[in-house]
């Protein structure tokens, strides 16, 4: 039986070991429900939108998860930036969330221009 | 009347003659002066402010009342707590006796010794995290595990330097970065070591912006801190309501010890995403978290007697500390590292260093190193999943360890 509190070096060397698998185990077992929950979700959002596609309606765009799917997702996604500079979008995006009263992770900008004098 | 006497009696009561006086008061000053340097941290240098002005003013409170051999005043008394601990005393594990006798800050400390206050934190933790991108990306987990070296390692080093098995593993868990967990499991392990454990992974916390970007740059190449990578999935409701209750149910099955944190962290996210509990998820953000953090920081404060603190340890501990935070920084590299080769070069291995906990601080990091190299780089909702998966990680490890040492 080994003295946890005088703990001998080996030892402390093996636990550390363990314990450090033990929390990629934990973590990778975690992953791996996380893959199965999003699979199980993306397979019901695919039958959700192919169930609404009209059958008639030959001419209408195809409708895919990945088109009706928004572009951007707030900061991380592809925002689209005409005449602006990232500096300026990125305070914009700060003052919409701030006047919304929402975190800014949980709003989605799409694209943002810079509306000129002639065009207001 | 004898007015001289009075006098003589108030003179000799006074925290100023207890400073020459009492046995070790001189360590009193030195912690008073410990004190105002962590106020000037806290409010002028703003390291992790909410706490390190609770845990200074708690510590110069404690070290104001509290003279060995005068403690009728004292809002602290460390020997109450010694006698709690002590399995040979009549009072080991016995609150009444601590209650009878119990200054202000001993009544505050009885929620860190029982472990309510780590917990509740948590809770408010839970309500404030928004758990998506962990989800649109559930590889994160990993980089949330591989940046767990820290605490493994640093455990080893204090076994080396000849602390105990406990003490080791209270002293490795400031690794996980993440200050609630340290105190939980300082509070049962090594409670002798709560002060310097606290504001080694507090201080080190604030200082993330500094101890990781030169790391990160030593790690990564320029080619692949410039990597963008492609926007998540987007996350249903659902998939966020049903999160908490797997998590909870899938970790406290696997290691039980980690049931106080990972029970409330889940608990108060469920309240986030449920819907329908909108009040109670504000309270446990605001209200709550806030009540907490008053007593959380000022009981722990309040345990760094000059006797308790002033000692060689102390040193090894703030040394043992930065090691953790820095070979855990190193850990999520490796992990960001592996994923970047796996993935043919679209994950930015700079989101592996957000994986020591310290949410949102470590992300805002990766964000800010990232943007360094390209402009068009938003990585930061990348870089919240391996963060958030830090907490869970940080949560298990200290499960393990409370499981093994407990």
């Amino acid at each position: 039986m080994i003295d946890l509190v005088n703990i001998p070096v080996g030892a402390a060397g093996g636990y550390a070991l363990l314990g450090y698998l033990v929390v990629f185990f934990g973590l990778v077992l975690l992953m791996c429900v996380l893959l199965i929950m999003g699979a199980i979700n993306t397979g019901k959002q695919k039958r959700a939108i192919e169930k609404a596609m009209p059958v008639a309606d030959k001419s209408a765009p195809v409708l895919t998860l990945e088109n009706t799917m928004p572009k951007a997702t707030g900061t991380a996604g592809e925002l689209k930036l005409y005449n602006t500079d990232p500096r300026d979008a990125a305070m914009v995006m700060a003052i919409v969330a701030d006047s919304l009263g929402k975190p800014i992770n949980e709003l989605r900008f799409i694209s943002i221009r810079e509306v000129t004098d002639d065009e207001v | 009347m004898d007015i001289m006497g009075i006098l003589q009696k108030l003179a000799s009561e006074s925290g100023f003659a207890a400073f020459f006086l009492a046995e070790g008061g001189w360590k009193n000053l030195v912690m008073i002066l410990i004190a105002f340097v962590l106020l000037y941290l806290g409010i002028v240098k703003k390291f992790e402010p909410l706490l390190l002005c609770g845990i200074a003013f708690g510590c110069l409170l404690s070290n104001l009342s509290y003279f060995i051999g005068m403690g009728d005043n004292a809002l602290y008394h460390p020997e109450l707590w010694a006698q709690f601990l002590d399995s040979t005393s009549p009072y080991y594990h016995s609150y009444g006796h601590i209650m009878a006798n119990a200054g202000l800050l001993d009544f505050f400390y009885i929620g860190v010794k029982a472990g309510i206050y780590p917990s509740l934190i948590f809770l408010g933790v839970g309500a404030m995290t928004d758990f998506g991108p962990l989800l649109a990306n559930p590889k994160s987990l990993l980089l949330g595990a591989a940046a767990q070296l820290g605490v493994f390692v640093a455990f080893f080093g204090a076994v080396l330097l000849g602390f105990t098995g406990p003490q080791a593993a209270s002293i490795g868990i400031i690794g996980g970065a993440d200050g609630p967990t340290a105190i939980f499991l300082t509070t049962k392990l090594a409670p002798e070591l709560l002060g310097p454990i606290a504001i080694a992974a507090y201080s080190y916390m604030a200082l993330i912006p500094l101890i990781q970007p030169p790391i990160m740059k030593l790690m990564t190449t320029d080619k692949m801190r410039k990597v963008k990578m492609v926007q998540s999935r987007e996350v249903s409701k659902t998939e966020k309501i049903v999160f908490p209750i797997v998590v909870a149910t899938f970790v406290i099955l696997l290691l039980p010890s980690t049931a106080p944190l990972v029970g409330c962290l889940m608990l108060g996210n469920l309240f986030r995403e449920c819907g329908v509990t909108d009040r109670l998820s504000d309270t446990a953000q605001n209200a709550l978290m806030n009540i907490v953090t008053i007593f959380l920081a000022t009981s722990v404060g309040a345990t760094m007697t000059g006797d308790n603190f002033l000692q060689p340890q102390t040193l090894y501990i703030i040394l043992l500390g930065l090691v953790a935070f820095s070979i855990s920084t190193v850990g999520g590299l490796l992990g960001g590292l592996v994923m970047y080769k796996t993935s043919g070069g679209k994950i930015n291995p700079l989101i592996g260093s957000a994986g020591v906990s310290a949410v949102p601080m470590a992300a805002r990091v990766s964000q800010d190193v990232g943007r360094k190299y390209n402009k068009n780089n938003y990585l930061l909702m990348h870089a919240m999943g391996p963060n958030v998966a830090g907490v869970i990680g940080s949560a298990i490890a200290a499960g393990f360890l409370l499981s093994v040492f407990g």
